[in-house]
């Protein structure tokens, strides 16, 4: 039998998650994302997307996803047009399909969607013919940012094969968590996940995951750790008692960082509930990657931008 | 579709002839090979015709009584559009129906003698027996009994708050007592309210994967159980309608070796799709996964794939073929639940619940028949005379009987095409699909109601 020979693997007319990526392809992103955050700085691809026009469709409140990929695509000389959500048609009970083809006749050829549903941009791309990122649909995916995360856990662990990354939090409802699951296996590393049962449920059997049910046990040689975002306006029914009894069990801090590797770096996708899941103390310190992971949110977008529409 | 090949009541009775063609009737286990003739509307012996009857060539062909559906939403009374009592029926007939009950889900619901009147008003000339099912509880709101007796002397043949159970156990309880006086059944749409609120499919490992909110088995489970306590209390009849579960199918088993009168049926869907549709795999539930593959942006999360109760796992779907194979679960009932597209081409979560599954069930029955998993006479039975006895029906195809039958060809493939149905919606996951069997002739009550 005659092995199938390496190929370059098919380019993608969207990125809808990172579920399904191979490693090349995730690795090729990551390198292109390195290769913008250069010529960024020396603005040798600001004509990249000038045929295009790019449209941001946020359907939930973002700041730092929604400015980066504005910021990504006028670095590589799209239009980019801002579809904020009060005041358009959007706000006045028009389906989302229906406003998403509307964006397509005025002209839009990459749409960045964010929104509540699970599956919101797996339907943009079924009805409509824009090149669709996924900018995070309810709970299921938020590629880019699993995308900024390996990037910026790459660099800091020289590779992740082999490593150990545990998940501290809310995994089964963060998208955050979600894609990073999917591309770090396929990077070759480890997830160990941990956090109070009603939020690591569903995970268990995979391949490449661990369930840890103490703090110690989830950081126990961890080469890096990433914690999640504690919706605060939804504790009250996630299953657990208390804000105070997670703090107490789970909250990162310096004190329980010394049951992981020595130096391993923290990250959070942001924005923190200081004094909650992580201490200010080492939000700020030097473990933590926050700073870097928001550094890099530009320069993968401007990759997944580039990739989609074919221009890298 | 072309109206033309619909009949309705009223036609004259109809007379034909078909040679050696494959006789089944689970009445007495008939499955031969043989010639079959109807003369004016009713069963006749073939040696004794006139001569002058349109002779059919049976080769290959089917012919079984005619299918009786328990479950069926015809959306009238309503604001209309997704479906009419008139397409509905054609659908039915295109199916191989003879008979559908319609679910009293309607705005307003079907909650009192005059609506239940309505309804049958309406339907007189449909292409198939509309009969009606009404409500428990006025307004199906799960906090008055409707009046019962009334809506049974009206016509209705069984009552359900379909859509949902109700949700109090002791008005679950007052309704048994008094229907066992009626002598109807409590058709029941398992699923409690707090377990399953916000839930849009199975909970379970394609759940966690699309990050769609999980229904757990327990859901239907403890409606089930609350239910058998109730009947082996109040002596009434249940019929669990929809049943998804194998451990739902495991109470119901267990109850039935009490010999507790509950009865159940199951959708098409249920048996033949899995969870994983969601997930966007089309493959049925008899076949081995191709293992995990991401969402194909072109079938995952499709809005079509939305029922309530959710989909089943692989393992439940198969479990429960096996209850329809052994005879626990009475009958195949399809929920038939038309939609406008509008409410389906949503993200998932707002999709409304429900899918048409009329003009697909035998064809879903026979794909599983096709696998060894299910007998022919087995199907045949689940599809007619189980759920024609369990409103008080009944269907055969022995000499002097009234025709009420359907013939079709099990073995020849046809292709769902949206824009070819005869129900006025067209949400179903199947569209596009190939699948065995194609329906030649309905006959319902000595009329014909479809030909193809």
């Amino acid at each position: 039998m005659i092995a199938d020979a390496p190929r370059q693997a098919p380019a993608r007319r969207h990125l809808l998650d990172t579920e399904g990526l191979a490693r090349a392809e995730l690795e090729r992103l990551l390198d292109l994302a390195v290769e913008m955050r250069a010529a960024r700085d020396t603005r040798t691809h600001r004509s990249l997307l000038e045929r295009e026009t790019l449209g941001l469709a946020f359907y939930e409140a973002s700041t730092r996803t929604r400015v980066s990929f504005e910021l990504a695509g006028r670095a590589l000389g799209a239009t980019v047009v801002d579809l904020s959500v009060a005041g358009s048609s959007a706000g006045k009970g028009e389906s989302l399909v229906d406003t998403l083809r509307t964006l397509e006749r005025t002209g839009v050829s990459v749409l960045v969607l964010r929104h509540a549903g699970s599956g919101a941009a797996h339907l943009a791309a079924r009805t409509t013919g824009m090149h669709v990122v996924n900018a995070g649909d309810g709970l299921h995916g938020h590629p880019t940012q699993a995308l900024l995360d390996a990037l910026t856990l790459r660099e800091q662990l020289d590779g992740l094969e082999g490593r150990v990354i545990a998940i501290v939090g809310d995994v089964a409802h963060s998208r955050v968590a979600r894609s990073n699951i999917h591309a770090l296996l396929a990077l070759g590393a480890t997830v160990r996940l941990g956090g109070p049962r009603p939020w690591i449920a569903g995970f268990d059997g995979r391949t490449g995951i661990e369930i840890a049910g103490t703090i110690e046990d989830a950081l126990d040689g961890v080469d890096a750790v990433m914690t999640l975002r504690v919706q605060l306006e939804r504790s009250a029914g996630a299953g657990i008692p208390s804000l105070g009894e997670y703090t107490r069990s789970w909250r990162l801090d310096e004190e329980r960082m010394r049951h992981a590797a020595p130096d391993a770096p923290v990250l959070h996708p942001g924005p923190t509930n200081e004094g909650i899941e992580i201490t200010a103390e080492l939000a700020n310190g030097p473990r933590s990657l926050i700073g870097r992971q928001v550094e890099n949110g530009v320069p993968v977008r401007m990759a997944v931008l580039a990739a989609v529409t074919g221009a890298a | 579709m072309n109206p033309a090949r619909f009949g309705q009541a009223g036609d004259p009775p109809t007379s034909f002839v078909v040679r050696r063609v494959r006789v089944i009737d689970p009445n007495d286990g008939t499955d031969a090979v043989r010639d079959l003739a109807v003369l004016d509307g009713h069963i006749a012996d073939p040696a004794r015709t006139r001569g002058s009857e349109e002779e059919i060539d049976g080769d290959g062909l089917v012919v079984a009584p005619g299918f009786c559906d328990l479950h069926v939403h015809l959306r009238e009374p309503g604001d209309g559009g997704a479906e009419t009592i008139a397409s509905g029926a054609r659908a039915a007939a295109r199916g191989g129906f003879t008979t559908i009950c319609a679910m009293p889900n309607t705005t307003p619901p079907l909650d009192e003698p005059a609506r239940i009147r309505w309804v049958l008003e309406r339907a007189r000339g449909a292409s198939c027996r509309v009969r009606v099912i009404g409500s428990v509880t006025v307004g199906r709101a799960g906090e008055q009994l409707a009046e019962l007796a009334s809506m049974a002397d009206a016509g209705a043949v069984a009552f359900s708050d379909d859509g949902a159970s109700i949700p109090d156990a002791r008005l679950t309880r007052a309704a048994l007592a008094y229907l066992r006086g009626v002598g109807r059944p409590l058709v029941e749409h398992a699923e409690e309210p707090s377990l399953a609120a916000g839930s849009v499919m199975r909970a379970g490992p394609t759940a966690a994967r699309l990050g769609l909110r999980g229904w757990p088995v327990s859901a239907e489970l403890t409606v089930i159980e609350r239910d058998i306590a109730l009947v082996a209390e109040t002596g009434a009849a249940l019929h669990v309608t929809h049943l998804s579960t194998a451990a739902g199918l495991d109470a119901i088993r267990r109850a039935r070796a009490r010999g507790l009168p509950v009865t159940c049926d199951v959708t098409p869907h249920h048996l033949a799709l899995s969870d994983e549709w969601v997930g966007g795999s089309r493959r049925f539930s008899w076949e081995e996964p191709t293992g995990e593959a991401a969402p194909d942006p072109d079938t995952a999360y499709d809005g079509s794939c939305r029922v309530n109760p959710p989909l089943a796992s692989r393992a439940d779907a198969l479990a429960l073929l096996d209850g329809l194979r052994d005879g626990v679960i009475d009958a195949i009932a399809t929920d038939h639940a038309p939609h406008p597209p509008e409410r389906k081409l949503v993200p998932f979560d707002d999709a409304a619940p429900g899918m048409i599954g009329l003009e697909t069930a035998l064809s879903l029955g026979l794909a599983a028949v096709e696998t060894g998993r299910l007998e022919l006479l087995r199907l045949v039975a689940a599809l007619s005379i189980r759920p024609a006895e369990i409103i008080g029906e009944r269907r055969s195809l022995a000499i002097g009987e009234p025709a009420d039958l359907v013939m079709f060809d099990p073995a020849a493939r046809w292709t769902v095409d949206r824009d070819e149905l005869a129900s006025d919606a067209s949400n179903t996951p199947l569209a596009g699909m190939e699948l065995p069997g194609v329906v030649h002739l309905t006959v319902a009550d000595g009329r014909i109601t479809y030909r193809r």
